[in-house]
């Protein structure tokens, strides 16, 4: 008895202290990779407006449109700017050293953005830029702080502003913040925005480990033979044992 | 076949050998679950070996090749990820067997008379397998891999006249460059593997020399004569023990142990397999986050952790606020488990009939351990630095405890034969 309570405190002592966690709000990113028409919808956003000055050096153009179901053909006409072939590393035309220039640091390789920072965080923080006049290019962001990039989304959006709306609070009415809305001067609708930038996560989460879909199903293989494996093993263990008392 | 093994064996002792390490080797009868790390670590071992030879031919020892190649690796090789994965993940492994292996010694005494000399070519196991890992994380070449390289090397730095140009000679450079990475590959794929075999060798031979502990820490080979033939184990042993010993309670390696420890090779495996398909960075526990993003030796990350088999250790030299006491602490709690076969003055080795105080003591030393693990994760506020300081006083502690106690201790009764 007193060994099983000492065991069970060995155990959940760590998960009890484990569980306190840093308490900075992300929205859920509900990304889907088996959902090819929303990765090509990311692919899309991300080769038109990101790709301007950031890339993607490690992952070819040919493995993406295959992944995700664009024929290539169609993906090096529609979506290819470069024209070094479907084969190639997807890196921007831009002039590292004039955008080191322009930027104050070259724009960073986006390949393995959301492993660096997490789905959720992506999803958040293209959702969280505002207008912020104090700043070079116009914009700030909410959870990175002085970014030093334009908000290039803004014709998709509309211009984002910081709104404060007057609400009773402890019975007296004060100016309360309500979050970021778009000037609604965007082609997209707040929802359809929403949408997108979902698509764009999906999208960057397939990039930064292409091989997910594939490593989760052979990993039911495999975990399916090793479960036969066990199982076999077991039963020679048995036979084998039956000798010993 | 007859044949061909008798060519053999007028060349090499190869029968002999395998009688009496393997077929013929007396094994006491009732390992527990805790016996099955050994053969574990050994599997894992030769899993880093051969995924290590395999992302070799890929990988580039260069401060400009190398991120790059790894992501070559992951996306450009076939299989590539899965050889970087079972890489990675068996590293993490090796140390999670490598502790509860240790943890079980503790438990049954495996370290006591006669078995020092087997302890110690495990602890030197262990430290070599710490210096390999740290190396190998260097090798991605990302954030952790420089900054965190970065930390460690700067301790020798502490060392009082030679501390400088001993960093300076480690990395071959003024800072973590591109020699350091070469020397870092060179050591990692080459020489601490060999020296590791070499050590694991010694510790197998060591082992067969005094033979296994088992749970309840009692001798299985009594002395010649002491014990009547029907009391004594049914299975052929080779003469080599049989004829120095009466062995009770035992049971040949080959099969009986064989084929338990595949039960437990399929269970590990099917745990093994779970993290590199669905979880293979471990939640940033394996493979950190910030490590996804080259080595930029102008941007230090915000909050710099080792990987998780390092923190209890880490946490401990943070905890100290002079740096020289802090690094000498670390080093000494490595040190006093080198010395725990003479801190234990005691001769009953297995916790089952040692005294309630033992019992206590193992027990807030695994969660001391424990919880300087998390504390070595997370940064250094003020209330986990205290609860850093404590936790390393526990650490220390235990040994001074054990020194105290185990001297007259009041232990059980110990018993005649094995239990179950």
């Amino acid at each position: 008895m007193m060994k099983r309570f000492l065991l069970a405190v060995t155990f959940l002592l760590p998960s009890a202290v484990f569980s306190a966690g840093p308490s900075m709000s992300l929205d859920k990113a509900n990304y889907d990779l088996t959902d090819n028409a929303s990765l090509q919808r990311g692919a899309q956003i991300f080769m038109n407006y990101c790709m301007g000055c950031h890339n993607a050096q490690y992952q070819r153009y040919q493995r993406t449109f295959e992944d995700i179901g664009i024929p290539l053909d169609l993906g090096e006409e529609l979506l290819q700017f470069t024209g070094d072939g479907v084969g190639a590393h997807m890196v921007s035309a831009i002039d590292k050293s004039a955008s080191a220039e322009w930027f104050g640091l070259t724009p960073p390789d986006l390949t393995l953005v959301a492993r660096v920072r997490s789905a959720d965080w992506l999803y958040t923080f293209f959702r969280s830029f505002y207008v912020d006049e104090s700043r070079p290019f116009g914009v700030n962001n909410e959870i990175f702080e002085n970014v030093g990039m334009p908000w290039m989304l803004e014709e998709l959006q509309g211009t984002p502003r910081k709104v404060w709306e007057r609400r009773m609070v402890d019975g007296e009415m004060r100016d309360v913040y309500a979050g970021i809305r778009a000037d609604g001067n965007g082609r997209l609708s707040a929802d359809e925005f929403d949408q997108a930038m979902l698509d764009l996560t999906n999208f960057l989460v397939y990039v930064g480990e292409p091989v997910i879909l594939e490593r989760q199903r052979l990993g039911m293989f495999v975990i399916g033979f090793l479960i036969v494996l066990l199982i076999l093993t077991m039963l020679l263990k048995k036979e084998y044992w039956r000798d010993v008392k | 076949m007859n044949r061909l093994i008798g060519w053999i064996d007028e060349r090499i002792p190869f029968t002999n050998s395998m009688k009496l390490h393997v077929t013929q080797y007396p094994a006491p009868k009732n390992f527990n679950f805790w016996y099955i790390m050994g053969s574990l670590a050994l599997v894992v071992l030769v899993n880093q070996i051969v995924t290590g030879i395999w992302l070799t031919m890929n990988y580039v020892p260069s401060a400009e090749g190398a991120f790059a190649s790894v992501e070559y690796i992951m996306r450009d090789v076939e299989y590539g990820w899965l050889l970087r994965y079972m890489h990675s993940t068996g590293a993490s492994a090796f140390f999670v067997v490598v502790y509860l292996h240790m943890f079980r010694g503790l438990m049954y005494g495996s370290y006591q008379k006669p078995r020092e000399l087997l302890w110690i070519f495990g602890m030197l196991i262990f430290l070599v397998l710490m210096a390999e890992a740290f190396m190998g994380y260097m090798l991605p070449w990302g954030q952790m891999s420089y900054w965190g390289a970065q930390v460690i090397i700067s301790l020798f730095g502490a060392i009082p006249i030679v501390g400088d140009e001993l960093t300076t000679w480690i990395r071959g450079d003024y800072v973590i460059s591109g020699a350091t990475l070469n020397r870092f590959f060179a050591l990692h794929v080459i020489a601490l593997p060999l020296v590791l075999v070499i050590l694991v060798f010694l510790h197998l031979i060591a082992l067969h020399e005094v033979g296994s502990n088992n749970p309840d820490g009692i001798d299985t080979k009594r002395k010649k004569g002491s014990v009547p033939k029907e009391e004594q184990s049914k299975f052929e042993f080779h003469k080599h023990y049989a004829d120095k010993y009466d062995i009770v309670d035992s049971i040949p390696f080959h099969p009986y142990y064989t084929v338990k420890d595949l039960v437990g090779l399929a269970g590990f495996l099917i745990l093994f397999a779970l993290v590199i398909f669905y979880a293979p960075t471990m939640g940033g526990f394996f493979l950190e986050g910030p490590n996804f993003q080259a080595a930029d030796p102008m941007r230090t990350p915000e909050h710099i952790a080792p990987v998780w088999y390092f923190t209890p250790f880490y946490a401990i030299l943070r905890a100290v606020p002079i740096k020289l006491l802090g690094v000498i602490l670390m080093f000494g709690a490595i040190v006093l488990l080198f010395l725990l076969p003479w801190i234990d003055r005691g001769n009953t080795r297995s916790m089952r009939y040692r005294s309630g105080w033992h019992k206590l003591n193992i027990v807030q030393f695994v969660i001391s351990f424990i919880v300087l693990g998390y504390l070595g994760v997370k940064p250094a506020t003020d209330l986990y630095t205290v609860m850093a300081q404590i936790f390393t006083f526990l650490y220390f502690a235990f040994f001074v405890f054990l020194w105290f106690y185990s001297k007259n201790e009041k232990t059980k009764p110990l018993p005649e034969r094995l239990t179950k």
